[in-house]
């Protein structure tokens, strides 16, 4: 900073950094998209490592013998739930008793905004079992959950009966420290946001749900079941959660070291660990697996039931059964002693999981990428915006020196406020109606369109986005003048900063989709002036703008699950893409929905603005 | 009072000798709900005759609920009652007394409960000057604690897990989970507060527990949930101290200390089950001990110290194998009984074989088969036990050793539900703000009655005593008493007393928010990151009794006598604890000082340091510096008179 007390060095180091800034902007650029792309390489990671001392270094006896019995009362659970047309309660309730455990159910219901088409519902009414295994000795303070779905079909029969397998063995402990909670919940996220809401006794999304009868104190860490299949080839762990938030690393790695101790596959988005670090392909594939797990992030949905946990500050993780055609199969009974495994060295917690990292990516199930290591990438791409605003603070600052004799132009080149703050208020005033009409006017747009509810409401949000693009001829309009060079200059540098301030604290709480928005944003945000070919960067602005980094991430993430969807499905999915996360907002308090429509789409609509200044 | 009670229990007896066969000795048997209903024995009462061939057997013992005054006085009197193995003190003055019981309940969920009570009676005063230096029975450490410390009554109990009483039904004496210590000092004291400090650390070290953390920010004084239980009229809550410690641990090395103060310490009598590796193989563990001033005889003219010693263990059906339900003193206890405390007046084991209503239909199987059965009303609900007499070697059978057997033959039936239960939870998420929601039921079918709340909340939990509502039935419900006392930080925590009417088969809830404060770091806790705890409330009530709730009883009770409900069991007295609360604290990363430290005085030095320099220096432009050649041709140039150069 002595730097720049000396006026001397201050101009030299201000005219090398204006004149050198599309080179810097472009190194960075590049920097930051590499370091990000470096962040997979194994060399770079660090391994993962448990660090709460309390799971560490206890050793404990897996002894879970009831394989079999589980299978069968999964199956009687699935002719119970076939006889009933949905979930058998009362079965549930009178199987929990005779296991010894407190039961309990909630009831609640729900009428979805409009019809979600993906699940085929809208009025949702349902009722959640829970059993409580009450610890002996120990005063109702802390408590475990163990979940498994009642899905509609045949799935998930195998982990509810493991989860009753498990009631009954855990039962017959007594080693137990905390109350372990087994929660069949109906309906997937709804019934569980009913039942976490329930437990909590808030209502943030103004679900319906009968008061909890049971409880057994603070949640300390949870996981949800999904089992298919009597055997299963390997274990998938899924720990992204509702906005982005992931669990204490230490539960991942808890899974990790009882995989490896039991000899369980196990894979983290889907993608099994390989050794071959060194290899093309090896490097790909850990890119592949990271990069899923950013998509997946980014997205801000819960991935698995336990993504709504999160938001109460309890440690969950989604443990998903995958059965292959590869030839080597782990049994029910060894998946059961891997959970208790877990379960009694969650029991031997004596503080929450805090101690390890909550901001981690990983590559692979036993490489990690910390916060430290990530954010400069994305240190780099903001950097990008500061440069870029300094640089015009100069040129503005600059220009009424330069001018300093004659004293006639300094009135005329101050732009109006007027000139600035149209643009900002009608930007988002477009985005406002993005957020809230789409859902509003549903009924209007069905009566006078040939669509069904859902498509209503996903082509409204499509339209008035579209329709937003009008907004610099709306604007010129409303003005009276012409816009002046200093004019669009503060606008940018306005926008510049305020997308920086944006993506930094977006980045902070879901690095992931701060990344993704950078790269796509911060180009456009660089070099748009209105001096550029018009309709080329018109093209590009539109391609970079924030609903085709969407359209880009539904195709790129199919291609990286090695699902490829050509251009027609990717639309459809695209389409019910926008309706999920309009529902994940009103359903479970999404944030993404809001923070495109809201801050996002009026943010790019100013550099859209910027290109076409008059 | 006396003289209506002895009136119904002739009448009761006269009965008895006419509907069945009677042939009763009278024994002392003690039940207590641990407040004021005492058991006491009838007058003795004896009528041979033979003839109900089934029955010819049994022999009935009637007890009466009666006032723990009457029901000392009572005891006082038995005193001398002549079946008696015990060996009478050979110094008569001060006499002194030794009961020791155990009752069994089996529970309808296949759980077994055991409460064992030994009460050591002392005809002394502490308090009269001269100096008690004899002890016999009495423990002398506790003994020395209550002259020294001039303490009227002193309750402490110790408790691992939770009592369930949705499934378990009423303890005989309730005990929130941790430690619970209340004291009645003496009026005489002056300094309650320091003699309250001395004596928690006193008997910290007396029961080897951490009762020395008990200071000024756990401690309140109650004015109206803890009244004393002993005689003396003293309501004046300033000699009052009430605290609890939820994060106590209670293990074997509180039990040992325990067991010394018996007489017998656990080499024989009813101690001996008292063997900690099955002990806390259980579900619940409670023990405690309660001291107090009780009449010495009938007009009490003069007054006896009760010590009180119980212990309570719930074992569980799941985890102790098997699955059977079948019990045995070796299954709970790994113990068979031998022989009776030889310093002991009595020496008893009751059964509950309330749910083997007939004979013919037993729930369960009791071996060996006991002639003798005790009726009483406990907690408001007439039982039936069976009661095992281990003063007389008969008990013991030929095999001089006693191991009663429950085994159940059916596991139908269900459990008359308990008419007052609470629980009690932590609403909202996030580290700023939540809500206390205490529920409160009343299970009876028609009758309301009035409860007293109690709710002492740390301070660092700030309680917005304006959001505090009270509901019942979706209706507001307002308490027609409220005792609040804020908080102070560090120094006390907040007490909140409310006398509540629940009104009948309703749910009333109680809630307040608060906020978190947040602590200084040196405040925190070894593991801050597992939370702080909140007390359990302490919901005191006189309730309605289940027996006056039944009409047509199964009892054979003459029209006449059950017309009004009685009074001593029209209502009676419970406490229940609610759960205690872990409440997590906005917690800073501990592990992080030195890295917070270098990043702090970084961004202070460098970032905010230059730009305040930045911000605030005026800048000039300097002339340039004369070089050192030119500033010394000046000198010379001066010294020659001639103009310096520019």
């Amino acid at each position: 900073m002595g730097l720049l007390s000396d006026p001397t060095r201050r101009r030299a180091l201000i005219s090398l950094l204006t004149r050198l800034n599309a080179p810097i902007c472009v190194v960075c650029y590049m920097a930051g998209v590499a370091w990000f792309m470096g962040l997979a390489f194994e060399p770079f990671t660090l391994r993962t490592y448990m660090s709460e001392n309390a799971m560490g270094s206890t050793m404990v006896e897996e002894r879970f013998p009831a394989g079999e019995r589980a299978l069968a009362t999964g199956r009687e659970f699935s002719a119970h739930k076939k006889r009933v047309g949905g979930m058998p309660v009362d079965w549930l309730v009178k199987t929990m008793q005779a296991r010894g455990l407190e039961v309990f159910t909630q009831r609640f219901s729900r009428t979805l905004p409009f019809p979600d088409e993906d699940k085929e519902r809208y009025m949702v009414k349902g009722t959640n079992v829970y059993g409580i295994l009450r610890a002996p000795r120990a005063p109702r303070t802390e408590a475990l959950v163990l979940s498994a779905p009642c899905s509609p079909g045949d799935h998930n029969n195998q982990a509810v009966g493991l989860l009753l397998g498990l009631a009954s063995y855990f039962r017959n402990q007594i080693f137990w420290a905390k109350d372990i909670i087994f929660l069949v919940n109906e309906h997937d996220l709804i019934g569980m946001q009913a039942w976490l809401e329930g437990y909590h006794h808030t209502n943030t999304t103004g679900m319906d749900w009968s008061p909890l009868q049971g409880r057994a104190g603070s949640i300390q860490a949870a996981l949800s079941l999904e089992l298919s299949s009597d055997v299963v080839t390997s274990l998938d762990l899924i720990l992204e959660g509702l906005n982005g938030q992931l669990p204490n690393l230490d539960l991942a790695n808890l899974f990790y070291a009882f995989c490896q101790k039991i000899g369980v596959l196990c894979t983290i988005q889907g993608k099994l660990q390989r050794n071959d670090w060194d290899s093309v392909s090896g490097y790909s594939h850990a890119v592949q697996t990271m990069m899923l797990m950013v998509l997946k992030q980014a997205s801000g949905r819960p991935w698995g039931d336990h993504g709504l946990f999160l938001r109460y500050h309890i440690e969950a993780a989604t443990v998903r059964g995958i059965n292959s055609f590869r030839p080597y199969k782990t049994d029910c009974t060894t998946v059961g002693r891997l959970l208790e495994g877990m379960y009694r060295k969650l029991n031997n917690l004596l503080e929450r999981l805090h101690q390890s990292y909550f901001f981690y990516l990983m590559p692979s199930l036993s490489h990690f990428v910390s916060i430290g290591y990530y954010m400069p990438a994305f240190g780099l791409l903001a950097a990008i915006l500061l440069l870029r605003a300094l640089d015009l603070w100069v040129q503005l600052s600059a220009a009424p020196q330069r001018d300093e004799d004659g004293v006639t132009d300094v009135e005329q080149t101050a732009p109006g406020v007027l000139s600035i703050l149209t643009p900002l208020v009608i930007s988002h005033l477009t985005g406002a109606a993005l957020y809230s009409l789409p859902v509003r006017f549903q009924d209007v747009a069905v009566e006078h369109f040939p669509v069904s509810e859902t498509e209503a409401v996903v082509l409204t949000a499509i339209a008035i986005y579209t329709a937003g693009l009008a907004l610099p001829h709306n604007t010129q309009r409303l003005l009276s003048g012409e816009g002046t060079e200093q004019g669009w200059k503060v606008l940018k540098l306005l926008a510049l900063l305020y997308l920086a301030v944006l993506l930094g604290c977006t980045a902070l709480i879901n690095f992931s989709l701060g990344f993704i928005l950078a790269l796509s944003l911060v180009p456009v945000a660089a070099f748009v002036t209105p001096h550029i070919p018009k309709l080329l960067s018109a093209v590009v602005l539109v391609l970079l703008s924030p609903a085709c980094t969407l359209l880009f991430a539904v195709f790129f993430f199919h291609e990286l699950q090695e699902t490829p969807v050509s251009f027609h499905e990717g639309w459809l999915l695209y389409l019910s893409v926008i309706s999920q996360g309009i529902l994940d907002h009103c359903l479970y308090g999404s944030l993404l929905f809001p923070l495109a429509a809201l801050l996002l789409y009026p943010c790019w609509l100013l550099f859209w603005n910027i290109l076409f200044w008059k | 009072m006396a003289a209506p009670k002895c009136g119904l229990s002739v009448f009761l007896f006269i009965l008895f000798g006419l509907t069945i066969t009677t042939l009763a000795d009278g024994h002392g048997s003690t039940l207590t709900d641990g407040q004021n209903a005492g058991a006491a024995d009838s007058p003795e009462a004896a009528e041979p005759a033979a003839e109900r061939p089934v029955l010819e057997e049994r022999r009935w013992e009637a007890t009466e609920v009666q006032e723990a005054t009457s029901s000392d006085a009572a005891d006082g009197k038995q005193e001398t009652s002549p079946p008696q193995t015990v060996i009478t003190p050979s110094v008569p003055q001060p006499k002194d007394d030794f009961q020791e019981e155990l009752v069994i309940r089996p529970l309808h969920s296949g759980d077994i409960y055991a409460s064992f009570q030994f009460r050591t009676l002392w005809e002394t005063d502490f308090m009269r000057g001269n100096k008690v230096s004899h002890y016999r029975l009495f423990p002398k450490s506790l003994g020395q604690v209550i002259s020294k410390f001039s303490v009227r009554e002193l309750h402490i109990s110790f408790t691992q897990g939770y009592w369930r009483t949705m499934q378990w039904g009423q303890p005989f004496l309730p005990s929130p989970p941790g430690a619970e210590l209340w004291v009645w000092f003496q009026d005489t004291v002056t300094d309650v507060d320091a003699t309250w400090k001395e004596l928690t650390n006193v008997l910290s070290g007396i029961f080897c527990a951490s009762l020395n953390f008990i200071d000024s920010t756990n401690t309140v004084q109650p004015s109206a949930s803890f009244k004393p239980l002993g005689i003396g009229n003293v309501t004046d809550h300033r000699f009052l101290r009430y605290a609890t410690l939820p994060r106590e641990i209670v293990c074997t090395e509180n039990l040992t200390p325990w067991k010394k103060l018996l007489p017998c310490g656990s080499k024989a009598g009813l101690a001996v089950l008292l063997k900690s590796e099955k002990l806390f193989h259980s579900s619940f563990h409670s023990q405690a001990v309660h001291i107090r001033p009780v009449c010495r005889d009938w007009q009490c003219r003069s007054m006896s110290w009760e010590l009180r010693q119980t212990l309570n263990a719930v074992f569980d059906l799941h985890t102790s194998g098997q699955g059977k339900r079948e019990w045995s003193l070796f299954k709970m206890f790994s113990r068979t009984l031998t022989e009776a405390c030889p310093l002991a007046s009595s020496s008893k084991i009751y059964i509950d074989v309330t749910d083997n209503p007939e004979v013919l239909f037993l729930s369960f199987d009791l071996s060996p088969a006991t002639s003798l059965l005790s009726q009483a009303v406990v907690l408001g609900d007439r039982r039936t036990f069976s009661v095992y007499d281990l003063t007389q070697q008969a008990t013991f059978g030929s095999v001089r050793s006693l191991n009663l057997l429950i085994r159940w033959k059916s596991s139908d039936g269900d459990m008359l539900r308990p008419l007052l239960h609470a629980e009690r939870y932590v609403a909202g998420y996030g580290l700023q703000a939540g809500e206390i929601h205490t529920l409160m039921y009343n299970h009876h079918p028609f009758r309301s009655f009035p409860v007293l709340l109690l709710d002492s909340v740390p301070w660092y939990l700030r309680l917005y005593i304006h959001t505090l509502t009270v509901t019942s039935k979706g209706k507001d419900n307002k308490p027609s008493y409220i005792h609040y006392q804020p908080s102070k930080d560090r120094v006390r925590p907040h007490l909140l007393e409310m006398l509540v009417q629940l009104p009948p088969n309703s749910v009333t809830e109680v809630t307040v928010q608060f906020e978190r404060a947040l602590l200084k770091w040196t405040e925190y806790t070894p593991d801050p990151n597992h939370g702080f705890y909140v007390g359990s409330s302490v919901i005191s009530s006189l309730v309605p009794s289940t027996v006056a709730m039944d009409t047509n009883s199964t009892q054979e009770m003459p029209l006449f006598s059950s017309f009004f409900p009685n009074k001593e069991e029209s209502s009676y007295f419970v406490r229940v604890y609610t759960e205690p609360l872990l409440v997590n604290l906005p917690t800073p990363d501990f592990s992080m000082p030195y890295n917070v430290i270098c990043l702090t005085c970084t961004v202070v030095a460098v970032g905010y340091g230059s730009l305040y320099n930045l911000l605030t220096r005026s800048f000039q432009i300097e002339e340039p510096n004369p070089g050192l050649a030119k500033r010394i041709a000046n000198v010379i140039r001066r010294m020659r008179g001639v103009p310096p150069l520019s």
